[in-house]
């Protein structure tokens, strides 16, 4: 089992992904660069947290459309694995992989805190395992989700809201969704950090309770 | 060469969060006309020939977001 974790320029959550990874949930990781254009040899996708392209035009704009997005792009249209965290998140909406768009926090200020996440759905690979209230930091400033009226009805009748800020809609965004899959379950996209609660060292270990969905992946 | 000169606002369905704070800023400094500020952006493309349709595609493709923005544009000579 090997994570592809696909770098940007201005990509900074990278190595928190791969140690993360590699010494707490137990699954091999490396890193990919933007301008490959195969997946080979990978049994799933992360695309980081970061500042990729420095935010230029829109928040992961520039980065959905490089090269390597295509195999990503093919990879979850044969069912991999994908996640996308924080600025992964806005890459994979800007690529079109998830539906609706991150945009300015509500109260304009860039949030730095945990916050408590209630799972809205135990559907698909990622969610499966995920059975209560969890608590994740958060570190973003554009991470307001939102949508059309009619694409929150698809997200609300397919059941693809996989996140919820339980106690506090911190950013504004629709509906408190904090995360969202794809209609088929395996992209995942959230604005929290699973990657930086993985010890009690650094806070909590409720992100291997999302990220133990990697162990689960059939290899080969 | 043709400059094309293309602007992209936020939805109108949006709250435009910055927007707002630059309102609430005027009206400290007295202008209190102002009733809504909403930022866009101002993208200029210099181009060889202008042919709209290809246009219209990269404003789509790339230069706007659909899901949050619109846009416009104007050929300056």
């Amino acid at each position: 089992m090997k994570v592809a974790i696909v770098r940007f320029p201005g990509s900074n959550c990278d190595a928190d992904a791969l140690h993360a990874l590699r010494r707490d949930v137990g699954v091999d990781a490396d890193y990919v660069w933007q301008t490959e254009t195969s997946l080979a040899g990978f049994d799933a996708v992360w695309v980081p947290g970061g500042f990729s392209y420095g935010d230029y035009l829109r928040c992961g704009a520039m980065a959905a459309r490089a090269p390597i997005m295509s195999a990503v792009r093919d990879f979850a249209g044969r069912g991999g694995l994908v996640i996308g965290v924080c600025n992964g998140f806005q890459v994979l909406c800007e690529s079109g992989l998830l539906p609706g768009a991150l945009v300015r926090n509500v109260k304009q200020r860039f949030i730095c805190q945990d916050v408590q996440l209630e799972p809205a759905t135990r559907r698909g690979p990622w969610m499966a395992g995920v059975d209560r209230t969890i608590t994740l930091p958060i570190a973003h400033g554009e991470g307001r989700f939102v949508c059309a009226p009619e694409t929150l009805k698809e997200l609300q009748d397919n059941d693809q809201i996989a996140f919820r800020y339980a106690s506090e809609n911190v950013n504004g965004s629709t509906e408190a969704i904090a995360g969202v899959m794809n209609a088929a379950g395996n992209v995942l996209g959230l604005m929290p950090h699973p990657e930086r609660a993985t010890r009690d060292l650094v806070g909590g270990t409720d992100g291997l309770l999302l990220l133990q969905a990697l162990k689960m992946v059939r290899t080969g | 060469m043709p400059v094309v000169r293309v602007s992209v606002t936020l939805k109108p369905s949006l709250l435009d969060s910055a927007g707002r704070t630059v309102a609430d800023a005027l009206h400290r400094q007295s202008f209190t006309e102002v009733q809504d500020v909403r930022i866009g952006k101002l993208i200029e493309l210099q181009v060889t020939e202008v042919d709209e349709a290809r246009i219209r595609q990269m404003c789509a493709d790339l230069l706007a977001n659909p899901v949050i923005e619109d846009f416009s544009y104007e050929v300056v000579q």
